[in-house]
């Protein structure tokens, strides 16, 4: 009989047994997800893979740390859907790679944040928040303004290209001309204005 | 485009896949305990293994309630498989979706408070404004959709309208505030106004005269003379001859106090020299059409709003921000 005392005494069947269990989670949980249409195709023709300015300005997005306080993901709540708009479905992130969902809330959600706001607002505000909105805790990013300086941005979406987002060679040859002569701020300013305009009009 | 999926898998093998799957490791589980259970304990036995000269291990039988409990906690894992989603493409009995409790909720909201948004789409938005727990909607709409640029007492700031003021950019009537809160608007200032020649120090002549209009100087060295003949080829297209603007196509009125951009002469330099590019968003679509009309009721309401059958009030005195 297969005792827990026979198990410990046997290292070859507690290696087995070790990592069936903990393997059953990750098999259930993770792997049906990639061979499911809504987590794996774009929810509408929206959906666009990231062009070389946003893409810039999502790096930078990454960098500053902004995934610290700022989910993009809106759950299934009237309390959010009334603040921020349509909840988050899976079909919005297949071209996000790793996706910003985020954990934490130190401020709003800006899954849909895309033309809420003008870009003119926006470069206020990332520059210093409380000059437009008095209240707010969010840190000054005064640095942005400063021109955007990424040589391997063609690397980058080679890269994104070998793990399924659909750039064309024309793309990849072309973003370096696309960034030029932009500013930081600019990319961010790019990325936040993209941001869940498929689900945008849909109530 | 179909946000109702409840069995989305590519084809039937991932379903059953999690169906073998969860059920082989919950029953499997409950197995193994039952194994353990028959196996032949005698309750004070030791493994034999000996640390630290006295340390022993006891192999005593799992204890009572213990057992029970994950007993149970089997049952209920198979029972809840039954009645909620989680077996493959099977979306349990109850029928139960996170997007049908979500709907569910709205629904609910729906039923209470579209009534009381409905009494007050079908009135004037002026008998609206008058209307003291209107007002209170209206406010915390304000607060919640509006303020992060306006401000929270709508006073707004460089570049954000003010709201409280009657000069109005696009019009302060209740029809024309309402269509600005559902539409949005656009508008672009050209650099150089449509005399993209202008120098530096014509650009400080034209700002020169502007501020004369509203009676302040200029110390930029701007000849108000020279600005004043360079204003009709650069500037009148839009503002007008006589610098009142045109709030039909949102135009600023020039002579007045209210500065978008700021009062000082290097803003106003800026301004003409670089150009402005502002954007008021649409909501219509996000927020509906009785939101915004309580919307367009607080705003009217704020101070500023002019009543349909009056003309715009171009040459309002304003006082000074």
């Amino acid at each position: 009989m297969l005792t827990h005392d026979r198990i410990e005494r046997n290292v070859a069947w507690l290696i087995v047994l070790i990592t069936v269990f903990v393997s059953i989670g990750g098999l259930l949980e993770i792997v049906p997800l990639f061979f499911q249409t809504s987590t794996t195709k774009p929810v509408n023709e929206l959906v666009k893979p990231y062009d070389a300015l946003r893409l810039a300005g999502r790096d930078i997005y990454l960098r500053e740390g902004c995934y610290n306080c700022h989910s993009q993901m809106i759950r299934p709540f009237r309390a959010e859907t009334e603040r921020y708009g349509h909840y988050s479905v899976a079909g919005e992130y297949v071209y996000d790679h790793p996706f910003q969902w985020g954990s934490k809330r130190t401020g709003p959600d800006i899954a849909r944040v895309g033309g809420r706001y003008s870009d003119q607002w926006h470069r206020i505000h990332l520059l210093n928040p409380r000059d437009v909105v008095p209240e707010s805790n969010m840190p000054a990013y005064y640095w942005l303004d400063r021109p955007l300086k990424d040589p391997i941005i063609g690397k980058k979406m080679a890269a994104l290209r070998m793990v399924g987002v659909p750039y064309s060679d024309q793309e990849i040859a072309d973003a370096p001309k696309a960034i030029e002569g932009k500013t930081e701020l600019e990319a961010v300013i790019a990325y936040l204005q993209g941001m869940g305009l498929a689900l945008k009009q849909t109530r | 485009m179909n946000l109702n999926i409840t069995n989305d898998f590519i084809n039937g093998f991932w379903s059953m896949y999690v169906i073998v799957i969860t059920l082989v490791s919950v029953v499997g589980c409950g197995v193994f305990l039952f194994m353990q259970e028959r196996a032949n304990f005698t309750a004070g036995q030791t493994t034999g293994h000996i640390w630290d000269e006295t340390l022993a291990e006891y192999n005593n039988p799992l204890p009572n309630w213990w057992r029970w409990l994950f007993y149970i906690t089997v049952v209920f894992g198979l029972v809840y498989f039954v009645l909620f989603p989680g077996l493959g493409s099977f979306g349990g009995k109850l029928g139960w979706t996170m997007r049908g409790q979500y709907d569910q909720e709205m629904d609910a909201a729906k039923a209470k408070y579209d009534p009381l948004f409905n009494e007050f789409l079908k009135k004037d938005i002026m008998t609206v404004a008058a209307d003291p727990k209107a007002k209170e909607i209206g406010q915390r709409l304000f607060l919640t959709y509006c303020a992060q640029c306006h401000g929270s007492d709508a006073k707004g700031g460089k570049g954000f309208p003010n709201l409280t003021d009657n000069d109005w950019l696009w019009g302060g009537t209740p029809e024309r505030i309402q269509e600005t809160i559902m539409k949005g608007r656009d508008a672009v200032m050209t650099p150089k106004g449509v005399k993209p020649d202008m120098d530096g120090q014509q650009i400080k002549d034209v700002v020169a005269y502007v501020r004369s209009l509203s009676g302040l100087d200029s110390k930029s060295g701007g000849s108000v003379e020279h600005g004043k003949e360079l204003f009709p080829q650069a500037c009148a297209a839009c503002h007008g001859p006589e610098a009142k603007g045109n709030p039909e196509a949102g135009y600023p009125n020039l002579t007045d106090k209210v500065w978008l951009y700021g009062s000082q002469e290097a803003d106003q330099i800026e301004t003409v020299t670089k150009g402005r590019v502002n954007r008021m968003p649409a909501w219509g679509d996000f927020l509906g059409e009785a939101k915004v009309h309580l919307l367009a009721a607080y705003v009217w309401g704020l101070g500023g709003g002019v009543k349909p059958a009056e003309p715009a009030p171009v040459a309002a005195p304003v006082a000074a921000q």
